[in-house]
């Protein structure tokens, strides 16, 4: 296992609500490889950014816990100034919105130049070129002229890859990816995806890709971490996980996606919405609310992430008599339940 | 005329370019260029493009929120853009992109929903209450939230009240500009899926603007592609995703990621083609301008911006 690139054990991440921690990333257990993508997908709410940032140590008010092993080292005992030394170095970030990464006052080439300059890569003399010699690796044509540039000047992609290139500067070993082609259109997309592809290829970096979109997910990942409410429910390869998903969120996440099987007809609707951090039930199985016609007895009471097939993790046991519904009687119950949480929450 | 309840014929919105000492006008944006589209009572049609192709644009001059440089919009054979005040605005309606800046935040979910109802009818309160009611049942929110702020919603319920609030005045034409673009997938599907239900109760024409060619597959019968302010392809939605002429749309279809694991190799091979022959045959598509050609019909109902001449590529 030690020549696993990350290993990240027990990680939880709690933030203070009204003077209480609350966990937003519960106990989570995951390792990347090199040369290895492991996509976290969920929705809004469910904590995968949560565990990228804490990865970065950059939640400076929350309180972590657990184990995130890079290379043998425990990097959260870290201090701020090694973690400094790490971050963009070692471990880089693509951040999800290169309209607020960039800094609008430096020219492109100067940001690329200011991650080179903390981390001491190539002579003082050399930096320069070697940033237009990056911007040239991103796909950004005309790269002399786009260093040059600030970042209002360029479009939506072509920021993107800025970031990326500011990301890849010091070649770093490991990459967090957190929903970078969500803002884009799907050509760009297109080309960002082969851009990271190609990185991890010539690097052999791990990669680390945070999204709520599917398609991206089974053309770049080889293994997949879904996560709900702060856990990882599922954990596969990605071949596995696409054709033999097994919890019932994965399965109801999959079904909820428009396909040519069924052009117009109903999409599947997972009822309900992701808790509050502080109203959750935190005992039991946490899907449980968002599939009531499955029986109380077929989930867990403490449910446990078990290894189900050789490499293919699945926490609570109501996977096993799953079955999708999405019968109006149901809607209705449901969205009425909710709204009564609504209302509770609205007069607190 | 009857046949189409919106046409749109040559539209063009152009935003001028100012500068120079005197602040003079020195060139145009020409944000849409002749662009024509029909839409049959009942139908959807799905308008597609990247960020700044100008579908927005086409929507926005449709219901009047845009200046017409050129060109017609005519509703049930009656032209709007005339210039005289048509009074169309409670047959025509919109939803707009984002369930959090379209709600005004201080106002109770009554008073968003009752507003263009107040604009047109007089009406006491309790009348006025109890058909909020109805609407709110309509979309599947529940009484209660009749005195709620939109903070107090989530997003897919925001969008509903958005939806309720277009459907308000028993539109004809809805304009859906990116309706679930800012929607997580399970809400996503919510939304398409109620979306559908209303349409096919109410008898709802739809000009459904969005990037997803996913979701606008679902959604729609006809599909129109805007690259650069003009159409390059359009047609019945299985023409276009089966056989796309336009190189354009053959690159767009091959960039949707596929969830069918097995397809991947296949398709990123696919699109490495594409690309190679996109950049190969690309400017073969574009007048000198840089812009589509006019459309030209290659079959009843599938029309493709080709070159004029046809090149021995085109129809490889």
């Amino acid at each position: 296992m030690s020549d696993k690139l990350l290993q990240v054990e027990g990680l939880t991440t709690s933030f203070k609500i009204d003077g209480e921690y609350y966990p937003a990333v519960e106990d989570v257990t995951f390792d990347i490889g090199h040369n290895e993508v492991l996509a976290l997908v969920g929705e809004s709410g469910s904590g995968k950014s949560v565990t990228a940032f804490s990865l970065m140590k950059l939640h400076k008010k929350a309180r972590v816990e657990g184990s995130v092993k890079f290379e043998g080292k425990n990097i959260l005992d870290a201090k701020e100034s090694e973690m400094n030394k790490i971050r963009g170095g070692e471990f880089s970030m693509i951040f999800q919105d290169p309209m607020t990464a960039l800094n609008p006052l430096m020219r492109i080439k100067h940001q690329i130049i200011e991650t080179l300059d903390i981390h001491e890569t190539k002579k003082k003399s050399e930096r320069e070129a070697y940033a237009i010699e990056l911007l040239d690796r991103v796909g950004i044509p005309n790269a002399q002229r786009v260093g040059d540039a600030y970042p209002h000047e360029l479009s939506g992609g072509m920021r993107q890859r800025v970031v990326i290139a500011i990301a890849i500067a010091n070649s770093p070993k490991l990459l967090i990816a957190d929903e970078p082609t969500t803002a884009l259109d799907v050509t760009i997309q297109a080309q960002i995806l082969d851009l990271i592809r190609d990185l991890k290829n010539d690097l052999g970096s791990g990669v680390l890709m945070i999204t709520h979109d599917l398609g991206v997910v089974a053309e770049m990942a080889d293994r997949v971490a879904v996560m709900y409410a702060g856990q990882i429910v599922e954990l596969a390869t990605v071949t596995e996980l696409f054709k033999n998903p097994l919890h019932p969120y994965t399965r109801s996440l999959l079904n909820s996606l428009p396909s040519e099987d069924m052009l117009g007809g109903k999409l599947h609707v997972i009822q309900g919405v992701v808790p509050a951090l502080n109203k959750m039930d935190r005992t039991g199985c946490r899907f449980a609310p968002r599939i009531p016609w499955i029986s109380a007895d077929e989930h867990e009471h403490n449910p446990q992430l078990r290894e189900v097939t050789p490499g293919h993790f699945v926490r609570c046991t109501c996977y096993k008599n799953f079955f999708l519904d999405s019968s109006d009687k149901i809607t209705k119950l449901v969205e009425e339940e909710q709204f009564e949480m609504i209302d509770e929450g609205g007069n607190n | 005329m009857s046949e189409f309840l919106l046409e749109v014929k040559d539209l063009k919105v152009h935003y001028p370019i100012k500068g120079g000492f005197f602040n003079t006008t020195k060139d145009y944006v020409r944000a849409v260029d002749g662009v024509s589209i029909r839409i049959p009572k009942g139908k959807t049609y799905g308008l597609v493009g990247e960020s700044g192709s100008g579908k927005t644009t086409t929507g926005k001059a449709v219901i009047g929120l845009n200046h017409v440089t050129d060109g017609e919009i005519l509703y049930k054979g009656e032209k709007l853009n005339t210039g005289k005040k048509v009074d169309v605005s409670s047959e025509i309606q919109m939803i707009f992109q984002d369930p959090y800046s379209s709600l005004n935040p201080r106002k109770r979910v009554f008073d968003i929903v009752a507003e263009p109802i107040r604009n047109y009818h007089r009406k006491p309160k309790d009348e006025l209450i109890e058909e909020v009611l109805g609407l709110l049942n309509k979309v599947g929110l529940p009484a209660g939230s009749l005195y709620k702020y939109p903070h107090e919603f989530s997003g897919g319920q925001r969008q509903r009240i958005g939806v309720a609030r277009a459907i308000a005045l028993n539109p004809e034409l809805i304009i859906a500009d990116e309706p679930v673009s800012a929607l997580d997938v399970s809400v996503q599907a919510q939304v398409l899926n109620f979306m559908q239900e209303i349409q096919q109760d109410m008898g709802l024409t739809m000009l459904f603007i969005a990037h997803d060619l996913g979701v606008v597959r679902h959604m729609c019968e006809w599909i129109g592609i805007m690259y650069h302010g003009r159409l390059v392809e359009e047609g019945p939605a299985e023409v276009i995703f089966n056989n796309p002429q336009h190189i354009y749309t053959k690159r767009l279809i091959a960039a949707i990621p596929d969830t069918n694991v097995d397809n991947i190799e296949r398709n990123l091979q696919r699109r490495e083609e594409v690309r190679i022959e996109y950049e190969k045959h690309f400017h073969e598509y574009l007048d000198e301008d840089g812009k589509p050609f006019p459309l030209v019909s290659i079959s009843e109902n599938h029309k493709v911006a080709l070159p004029p001449k046809g090149g021995e590529h085109v129809n490889a």
